[in-house]
C-alpha cells in the first residue's frame, strides 16, 4: 500500500482579514430594471411574439400551397373575420355562445363548490365525491347530449346540462385535491384562531387551495368551451339563433371556407383572451403575489 | 414577579385564582392510532405551569414533546388524565393558547405581515382600530416595522418566526405555546431570537410553554425545565434554570451536564460533549 505517501493533505495557507466596502460604493444593490430587461421579462410580450411567428407560418404556408379552398391565407381569414364581425352576425353568434357558456359554467362551479364543501366536512360527502367523480369524469360530456335532448328537449336546457357536466367534475376534483393538500400546520394555525365550519373553510382552506382551484377553473373553462362548440356543431340550430359552432357548420356547408377559418379563429381568440387576460390577471393578483406559485 | 398580561375580555374583574398555577397537566397519556398500530407518545405526564413561567419541555426527539404541546393547544385529546387552563378543562383549539410552530409555513401566504398579525385578532372580534394598533405594536416589538406590508414568502426564516411570535403575542393569550420555534434557524439567528424572546418576556411578562430538544436552549430560555424520558415520554425531573441566561458560567455547565447524564443515563455514555463553543 502506497496510500501513506500520497495521502491527501490540504496545504496550510496564510490567514487574512479585509475591510469591506461601504454599500454605497458598490453601486447597483437594488435598482429598477431597464425597459429592455422589462420587455424580456414580460410574458405578454413573449407570447405576442409567438403568436406573430405562428401567424407568419400560417400565411407563408397558405401562400405557398395556393389552395384557398382548403387553406385560406391568414390575411384573407382576418378580412373575413372583420367583415363577419362588422356586417355579418358573428358577434351576435359569439354572444349567444358565451351566454350559454357562462350559465353552464356558473352552475357547474356552484355545484362543484357544494360537493367539495360536503366532501371536506363529512365522510359521506368525501365518499360521494370520489365515487361520483370516478364515475362521471371520464364520461365525455358530448356523449350525454342525446340523452339531454330527450330530457330537456331541443334548446338551451340540454346544452346547459352537458356544460354543467363538463365543468363540474374536473372542477370538483381539482378543488378537492387542493383542500386535501393544505398543510397540517396551516390547518392547525386556522383552528388555533378559533375558526370553525364555514368560516374555517372560506378563510383558510379556500385561499390555501387557491392554486388548485384556479387550475380547476381553467380546466373547467376549456372543457366547457370545447363541449359547447361541439354541441353546437351538432345541434346548434336548435338554440334560437345558433352560436359560433353553428356559424362554422353553416359556412362549411356553403363551402365558405374563409368564414369557417374565421369562426375557428374567433374560438381561439376568445380562448386566448380568457386565458391570458382573465385567468392571468387572477393569478398575478393572487397565487403569484403570495408566492404560492411561480 | 412583575405584571402578567390580563386576558379576560368579557369580565374585566380579575377572577379569584388562588394559586399561581395557570396550566395544570394532570397525568396525561397521549396515544396515536394508526392503521396497524397504537403508539403511546407520553405516559402519565404531570406538570404545572405558573403565571409568568418560561416553562420548557425538554427531551430527545420522539419523546412526545410536540404531542404534549398539541394536547395543551387542544388539537389532540388525552386518552387518560386532564389538562386544565385556569381550572377549566381544555376542550379544543382556541386563541387563548396561541401556538408558534416550528414550520415556516404557519403564516398564511395570502396575507401580508400586518394582515397575518391582524387576522386572529379580528377573528376573535377585537374592534378594528384596536386590533390594528395592537398588530402594529407587536410587529414593532419584534423589529419588523419595515416589513409590515411584505408577504411571508419574501421573508427569511428568522423573520417568519418573528412574525409568528408577534401574531401569537398580539392576541395576548393566556399562554404562549412554542414548538421548537428556532430549531430550523441557523445558529447565529437562533441565538439572536433567544435573546429577543427573553427581552420580550422581560417587557411584557407573559406565560410560555416552550418545547426544545436542545439542553442549551432549555437552560437559556427557561426558568423551569421539565425533563422527559425517551419514547414514551415520562417525567424524569423538573429543574430550575432561572439563574442562567446566555452567559456561560460554572453553574450553566454543571446543569447542562446534569441534564445530559439524566437523558442519556441508560445508554453507554460517551464523554459529555459541550455544544457551546468557547466564548470570552
Ligand atoms: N400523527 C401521528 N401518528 C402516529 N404517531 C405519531 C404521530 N405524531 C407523533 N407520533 C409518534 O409519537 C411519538 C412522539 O412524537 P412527537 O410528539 O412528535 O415527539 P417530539 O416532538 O418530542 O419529537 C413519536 O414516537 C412519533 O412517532
Ligand atoms: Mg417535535
Amino acid at each position: 500500500m502506497t496510500s501513506h505517501q500520497n495521502r491527501l493533505v490540504p496545504q496550510i495557507r496564510p490567514e487574512f482579514e479585509r475591510e469591506v466596502l461601504e454599500a454605497g460604493v458598490i453601486g447597483d444593490i437594488s435598482r429598477p430594471l431597464s425597459p429592455w430587461e422589462r420587455l424580456a421579462g414580460n410574458t405578454l410580450a413573449r407570447r405576442v411574439l409567438i403568436l406573430v411567428l405562428l401567424g407568419a407560418a400560417w400565411q407563408g404556408y397558405a401562400v405557398w400551397s395556393q389552395n384557398p379552398l382548403m387553406f385560406p391565407t391568414l390575411s384573407e381569414t382576418l378580412a373575413t373575420l372583420w367583415t363577419s364581425l362588422v356586417d355579418g352576425n358573428l358577434l351576435e353568434r359569439c354572444l349567444t355562445s358565451l351566454r350559454v357558456l357562462l350559465v353552464g359554467y356558473a352552475i357547474g362551479i356552484v355545484a362543484a363548490a357544494v360537493l367539495t364543501m360536503l366532501a371536506v366536512t363529512t365522510r359521506f360527502g368525501n365518499d360521494l365525491l370520489s365515487t361520483l367523480t370516478s364515475m362521471f369524469n371520464p364520461l365525455p360530456a358530448i356523449a350525454l347530449l342525446p340523452l339531454a335532448l330527450l330530457w330537456f328537449g331541443l334548446g338551451e336546457g340540454s346544452i346547459t346540462f352537458v356544460l354543467v357536466h363538463a365543468v363540474l367534475w374536473p372542477m370538483a376534483l381539482n378543488t378537492h385535491s387542493g383542500f386535501m393538500g393544505v398543510s397540517e400546520t396551516q390547518r392547525m394555525a386556522g383552528q388555533n384562531y378559533g375558526l370553525k365550519g364555514l368560516r374555517y373553510v372560506m378563510l383558510i382552506l379556500v385561499p390555501a387551495a387557491l392554486p388548485s382551484i384556479l387550475t380547476g377553473l381553467k380546466i373547467g373553462w376549456a372543457f366547457a368551451w370545447r363541449t359547447l362548440i361541439a354541441a353546437e356543431l351538432v345541434f346548434g340550430v336548435s338554440s334560437g339563433s345558433g352560436g359560433i359552432g353553428w356559424f362554422i357548420y353553416e359556412n362549411r356547408n356553403q363551402l365558405e371556407i374563409p368564414s369557417v377559418f374565421a369562426g375557428l379563429l374567433m374560438v381561439i381568440i376568445i380562448g386566448l383572451l380568457v386565458e391570458s387576460v382573465i385567468f392571468r390577471t387572477l393569478e398575478i393578483n393572487t397565487v403569484r403575489k403570495w408566492g404560492m406559485q411561480r | 414577579m412583575g405584571r402578567v398580561l390580563p386576558f379576560s375580555t368579557q369580565d374585566g374583574a380579575a377572577r379569584d385564582v388562588d394559586s399561581g398555577v395557570l396550566l395544570d397537566v394532570d397525568d396525561v397519556t397521549l396515544q396515536y392510532k394508526t392503521d396497524d398500530r397504537l403508539v403511546t407518545a407520553t405516559y402519565k405526564v404531570d406538570f404545572q405551569v405558573h403565571r409568568g413561567d418560561r416553562f420548557v419541555l425538554l427531551g430527545p426527539s420522539g419523546c412526545g414533546k410536540s404531542s404534549l404541546l398539541k394536547a395543551v393547544a387542544g388539537f389532540i385529546k388525552p386518552v387518560e388524565g386532564a389538562i386544565r387552563l385556569n381550572g377549566e378543562p381544555v376542550r379544543g383549539p382556541g386563541p387563548d393558547r396561541m401556538v408558534v410552530f416550528q414550520e415556516f409555513d404557519q403564516l398564511l401566504p395570502w396575507k401580508t405581515v400586518f394582515q397575518n398579525v391582524l387576522f386572529p385578532l379580528r377573528a376573535r372580534g377585537v374592534p378594528a382600530k384596536e386590533a390594528a394598533e395592537r398588530a402594529r405594536d407587536y410587529i414593532a416589538k419584534v423589529g419588523l416595522d419595515r416589513f409590515r406590508d411584505s408577504y411571508p414568502h419574501t421573508l427569511s426564516g428568522g423573520m417568519k418566526q418573528r412574525v409568528a411570535i408577534a401574531r401569537a403575542m398580539a392576541t395576548e393569550p393566556e399562554i404562549l405555546l412554542m414548538d421548537e420555534p428556532f430549531a430550523a434557524l441557523d445558529a447565529l439567528t437562533r441565538r439572536r431570537m433567544q435573546e429577543e424572546l427573553l427581552q420580550l418576556w422581560d417587557d411584557v411578562r407573559f406565560t410560555m410553554l416552550f418545547v426544545t430538544h436542545s439542553i442549551e436552549e432549555a437552560i437559556i430560555v427557561g426558568n423551569r425545565i421539565l425533563v422527559l424520558s425517551p419514547h414514551p415520554g415520562q417525567v424524569k425531573a423538573e429543574l430550575n434554570a432561572h439563574a442562567f441566561g446566555h452567559e456561560k458560567s460554572e453553574g450553566f455547565a454543571a446543569l447542562e451536564n446534569r441534564i445530559h447524564t439524566m437523558l442519556f443515563a441508560d445508554q453507554p455514555t460517551a464523554p459529555v460533549k459541550t455544544t457551546r463553543a468557547a466564548r470570552p
